[in-house]
């Protein structure tokens, strides 16, 4: 009897929570499929008639297929220079033996102890000077490595055993056959969780793009929603179909590779 | 990578040593005195203030309920992974996003969060555009936004922690709260340690949430460092001037880090 007690107020405590967590994003879409008048009415959660064309009127109301396009470019160009830089150098790290290996990976390690504001300023005179501003190169380079990546590989290829690889050096395999046909083949856990690590940073993030793009042609989905709610400040139905298209793709992405994800973030969390 | 983390932080420094807009070719050497301009500023220790408040508040509140989350989640029960998800959510969600809604949410008339009030018979204030109530309102969302990444960490440290050590306890008959105080608490300390340093460490550089949610205002409620820095540095061209900022930023979080190196290894002299 007090076990069951125990057991529904658990519930009751939790599902308190995780409501207060959800109901945002809730109330992102009830209102986005609301008419505009309904706004003023009771708050009922769920809207009588399902206004779909509030996500049509948004996606016009700005160029946010453009946007879109410049984010996935943008997304799909970290996350592929991350996970091929990163896990070459997190090899590298783990097998090789060169001159100075220790104090670089300390180095590596070093850059994610400097704080972002930083790096900022003189990060964008850099991509001033080579002429990069509004353009995919000043989205993409800047971020096409990650210490953390590196650090999540480096860590997986330790953990490889040795005896596969000393078996095709045998056999004759140069170390980049080795490494493309044996070892990432093996690495598709730790390639998954680097994966989504990139396109949950890139596809959300918002200072370094808002400060490198300048057109419209190349603002990405987050400066894009920022500028829109700027401009259309008090017609919540649109701002919440606009906030509800750019959040989407992070949540599928998300639930898409959740287990990876919450394995990475517990393996940074945890070792010391 | 170097060019993109240690020849800035370096160049940072130097930079904030000189007056500069950006533009004009010569850049003129002022000495220190960015930083005592800084120091006489009454915006930036306002700035400072905001800040501070902000990532204690958001430190505090969320270490507290991810905990609480966490060790409600830590026993066998269905729905276990829906909780997770939910709770999750809130942390992937970008923050342009989250600041759009969450404005929403604190509307005066419209927002769920006054109307909600006003049913239990209660006047909400008008949140985000009044100056002592703006920064409650950011630091609602910042810890929304934090408390499933700690619940997350905590669930596997709690996972962590060894069976029999619950059942020696018990047999000596101590009861929940005892075992929570006696052998949850402590071995949870450095897992702890862990997130409020990365905690402080995320909230010191908040800026998305205020660009998007108050602008800094009203009257520089929400004025945090992230925002000060950025409005010095790209609005108003000062770039020497943001630099000095920036490496005030640097300073507090090397400070927490400090502080984390000090706290685990007096913890580990005693273990």
């Amino acid at each position: 009897m007090a076990r069951s007690l125990r057991v529904v107020l658990t519930h009751l405590l939790l599902a308190g929570g995780a409501f207060l967590s959800a109901m945002p994003f809730l109330w992102m879409l009830t209102t986005a499929l609301k008419p505009e008048s309904a706004l003023y009415q009771p708050p009922l959660l769920f809207p009588t008639h399902f206004q779909w064309e509030n996500f049509a009127k948004a996606w016009q109301a700005a160029p946010f297929p453009r946007f879109f396009l410049n984010s996935a470019v943008m997304t799909v160009g970290i996350v592929l220079s991350q996970t091929l830089f990163s896990a070459m150098a997190g090899y590298a790290f783990a097998r090789m033996r060169f001159a100075g290996r220790n104090l670089l990976f300390f180095l590596v390690l070093g850059t994610m102890m400097i704080p972002f504001p930083v790096t900022l300023i003189p990060s964008f005179l850099v991509v001033n000077a080579l002429g990069w501003i509004d353009t995919y190169n000043a989205l993409i380079v800047p971020r096409a490595v990650s210490a953390f990546a590196i650090f999540l590989f480096r860590q997986f290829f330790l953990s490889l055993p040795r005896e596969l690889e000393e078996a095709a050096l045998m056999d004759g395999a140069g170390r980049l056959t080795l490494f493309f046909r044996i070892v990432l083949p093996l690495s598709t856990p730790v390639i998954a969780a680097s994966a989504i690590f990139s396109f949950l940073f890139a596809w959300n993030d918002f200072l370094w793009p808002l400060l490198v793009t300048n057109s419209p042609d190349m603002r990405t989905v987050q400066v894009g929603l920022a500028m829109f709610q700027g401009q259309y400040g008090v017609f919540w139905t649109l701002l919440c179909a606009a906030a509800t298209i750019v959040t989407l793709p992070a949540i599928l992405a998300f639930l898409a590779a959740q287990r990876q994800f919450i394995a990475g973030i517990t393996n940074t969390g945890l070792k010391e | 990578m170097g060019t993109f983390n240690f020849y800035p932080a370096l160049y940072s420094l130097y930079l904030s040593l000189f007056e500069w807009n950006g533009l004009s070719p010569t850049r003129e050497f002022v000495g220190l005195a960015n930083y005592t301009r800084l120091l006489a500023s009454g915006e930036f220790w306002n700035s400072l203030w905001v800040t501070l408040r902000y990532a204690g508040g958001v430190t505090l509140l969320a270490l507290a309920l991810g905990l609480g989350v966490a060790v409600l989640l830590n026993q066998p029960m269905r729905g276990q992974a829906l909780y997770r998800v939910l709770y999750f959510l809130p942390v992937i969600t970008p923050t342009v996003a989250s600041g759009v809604v969450w404005k929403y949410l604190f509307d005066p008339t419209q927002g769920v969060v006054n109307r909600g009030l006003a049913e239990v018979g209660l006047v909400g204030p008008s949140w985000l555009s009044d100056p002592s109530w703006a920064l409650v309102a950011v630091i609602v969302v910042g810890v929304w936004k934090r408390v499933g990444f700690n619940m997350v960490v905590y669930l596997a440290a709690l996972q962590g922690i060894p069976k029999t050590y619950y059942e020696a306890a018990q047999l000596d008959g101590a009861g929940p709260w005892q075992q929570f105080r006696y052998i949850t608490l402590p071995l949870l300390a450095p897992t702890t340690f862990f997130l409020v340093v990365t905690a402080l460490i995320d909230a010191f550089q908040v800026f998305d949430l205020v660009y998007v949610m108050t602008s800094g205002g009203p009257l520089g409620g929400t004025d945090v460092l992230g925002y000060y820095l950025y409005r010095q540095g790209f609005r108003y061209s000062e770039l020497g001037f943001a630099s000095a900022v920036a490496y005030v930023m640097f300073a507090l979080i090397f400070v927490v880090t400090l502080m984390q190196f000090r706290l685990t290894r007096g913890g580990q002299e005693d273990g």
